[in-house]
């Protein structure tokens, strides 16, 4: 469908009796309300379930608070709580770990996936439908799943990698692997967004560029750093920032798939979960880490917004 | 089989000499990766639920089940109550899916249409929720579920608790609202000569023409709540309101059933989201590189 012609302006249902001035404002208000009864429950969504909790989740990190009597203000003493838990560290390095491995994995391999099947004359369907479908399935069912592959025992990993010879893991039990399983199966259920993206991005470049290139005697190598790379900057950039951010949030891999006990695999919302309901039920400590944790996404969102909001 | 546009590698040299066969090999095997890479993981998980738990457990697996056992579909059905976990999701996600579109339609439709005072202001509020991450609003939007200000209402473990904040979705309202911007407003006026109303409008003539951007909307709500974890994990406790996300979580960690039952039930719950993907593939890829290529 397309829609050509756009005129900025507004419904004006005015009509010849709109000069008088006094029907002209209470036309004015008349519109204002019924656009606002339009806005009504929007507005009331918004307000109660986003801005609200923006403003309590602040000003609860300030509090301790149990909920039956009035709250009490306890200064910077939450901070200084969560800032000397010796999980502090290790939940932020926790987190950066995966986040990183979760780049290198889900964010560079998906580029060359899609730079690979952006030149195939056949079957692009069945690749874009292949990589896409773990996408569609329920993160639960994925995370599973893998949680009986990386059986130590007889999960499916091991006894392929012992059949062929190879050395076996103790996978999502050992210190060492474990986080790089918890990024593998992330890997696996969410690489087909960003490839389906990178896919989209490539078939806007024009092929002219590709022309000429060549004619300029450029390897493919050469198109790739010349021509591809700089048209898709900006969409690396974009998914690079989205990236970060979706994967700084992890948690329903560790959840399930370590515990939330496991020191290994504690990330700041396991730890930020762990605060509200299970170790310590104390929701100020809670809110601290929470705010720590949005001052550190809210400079990847603002520099996100301000980068597409300027493409736009 | 033609390509508009020229790619990378021309279309002559793939189809010259060596060209013609690495084309060949890497196609062949980017198509066996795809296969052992994406599909594998399901088939495995299908063919191990009708396996028997011993031959699920030999250490030399078996590619094809030796022996058959279908009837452990029926056993998972029985054991986790997917039936009543995929009805209670089903029902969250439509109920949840009906409210968003309504309040968003509605909010995006009062910016871009009838402009307001202060509608500049309003879009802004909602936009700049956009940069909250949910994981940091998760303890204080739990705290206001259990206890809404001004009306003290708990909405723990009812319906209300996942469709009232999900109908606050900014990205929504964006989206809805770009696309209500292009409908020319000579459309509008025309119908209001003739008498209609500010609802009428929206309902006789923006909506119709709003179709697919509705339908790409539609499908991402429903795939969202058909997918979320985190906030119904927090916010349906009580297991009988569980989704089939939160239930199977939770049966898996009391280890009550054997894993060729949990392959049977996370085979049946994959099915409604495999079936959507296979009847919409285009809208939502489509949507998807639409919205890539728009940020």
């Amino acid at each position: 469908m397309t829609i050509t012609a756009t005129r900025p302006g507004r419904v004006t249902a005015r009509t010849a009796g709109a000069g008088r001035r006094p029907g002209r404002l209470r036309r004015k208000l008349a519109d204002n309300l019924q656009a606002y009864a339009f806005l009504t429950a929007g507005l009331l969504c918004f307000a109660v379930f986003s801005w609200y909790p923006l403003v309590r989740g602040i000003v609860l990190s300030f509090q301790q608070d149990n909920f039956v009597t009035d709250p009490i203000w306890v200064g910077l003493d939450n901070y200084r709580a969560v800032l000397s838990d010796p999980l502090f560290l290790t939940a932020w390095k926790n987190t950066f770990e995966f986040t990183g491995l979760a780049l290198l994995f889900g964010y560079a391999i998906p580029f060359v996936l899609a730079l690979v099947i952006n030149e195939f004359r056949h079957a692009k369907g069945f690749f874009r439908f292949a990589v896409y479908l773990p996408v569609m399935l329920p993160p639960i069912v994925s995370v599973l799943l893998w949680k009986y592959f990386y059986d130590p025992g007889s999960g499916l990993f091991n006894s392929l990698l012992s059949s062929v010879g190879l050395p076996t893991s103790q996978w999502t039990q050992s210190p060492k692997m474990a986080m790089i399983s918890l990024v593998l199966v992330s890997t696996w259920a969410n690489m087909g967004g960003t490839a389906i993206m990178y896919l989209a991005g490539l078939s806007t470049i024009p092929g002219e560029l590709y022309e000429a290139a060549e004619l300029d005697g450029a390897s493919v190598w050469q198109r790739i750093r010349h021509v591809t790379i700089p048209q898709m900057r900006f969409l690396m950039l974009v998914l690079l920032l989205l990236q970060i951010i979706a994967t700084m949030q992890v948690f329903i891999e560790p959840y399930q798939l370590t515990g939330t006990t496991s020191p290994d695999t504690i990330t700041v919302m396991i730890l930020i979960y762990r605060y509200a309901f299970t170790v310590n039920n104390d929701f100020g400590l809670a809110a601290a880490m929470s705010v720590l944790l949005f001052v550190v996404l809210a400079a990847f969102s603002a520099l996100y917004l301000r980068l597409t909001r300027k493409a736009d | 089989m033609s390509s508009s546009t020229r790619t990378l590698v021309s279309d002559a040299d793939l189809n010259r000499g060596r060209g013609r066969v690495i084309y060949r090999i890497v196609l062949a095997v980017m198509a066996i990766l795809f296969v052992a890479v994406f599909f594998f993981p399901l088939y495995w998980m299908i063919t191990g639920a009708v396996k028997s738990p011993v031959e699920l457990a030999q250490p030399v697996p078996t590619l094809f089940p030796h022996s058959w056992h279908p009837e452990t579909f029926a056993d998972a059905w029985q054991k986790l109550d997917i039936g009543h976990f995929l009805l209670n999701t089903a029902y969250y996600a439509v109920g949840g899916w009906l409210i968003q579109i309504i309040v968003d339609v509605a909010a995006a439709y009062a910016l871009s249409k009838l402009r307001p005072v202060f509608g500049g202001v309003v879009l802004g509020g909602m936009l700049a929720s956009l940069m909250l991450p949910a994981a940091a609003l998760l303890v204080p939007s739990y705290l206001t579920v259990s206890d809404v200000p001004v009306i003290g209402v708990n909405l723990l473990n009812t319906p209300w608790a996942l469709w009232l904040p999900g109908a606050a979705n900014a990205f929504n309202i964006y989206v809805l609202k770009r696309f209500f911007d292009q409908i020319p407003d000579d459309l509008l006026d025309a119908a209001s000569i003739d008498g209609a109303g500010r609802f009428r409008m929206l309902w006789n003539v923006v909506l119709p023409l709003s179709r697919p951007v509705l339908a790409v909307v539609s499908i991402f709500a429903i795939i969202g709540s058909w997918k979320d974890f985190l906030w119904p994990l927090l916010v349906l406790q009580d297991p009988q309101a569980q989704t089939f996300s939160v239930a199977l979580s939770r049966l898996a960690f009391t280890g009550y059933v054997t894993q060729n039952e949990m392959f049977a039930g996370l085979a049946i719950a994959s099915i409604p989201m495999v079936i959507i993907f296979m009847i919409f593939q285009r809208s939502i890829l489509n949507g998807l590189s639409a919205g890539a290529l728009k940020g």
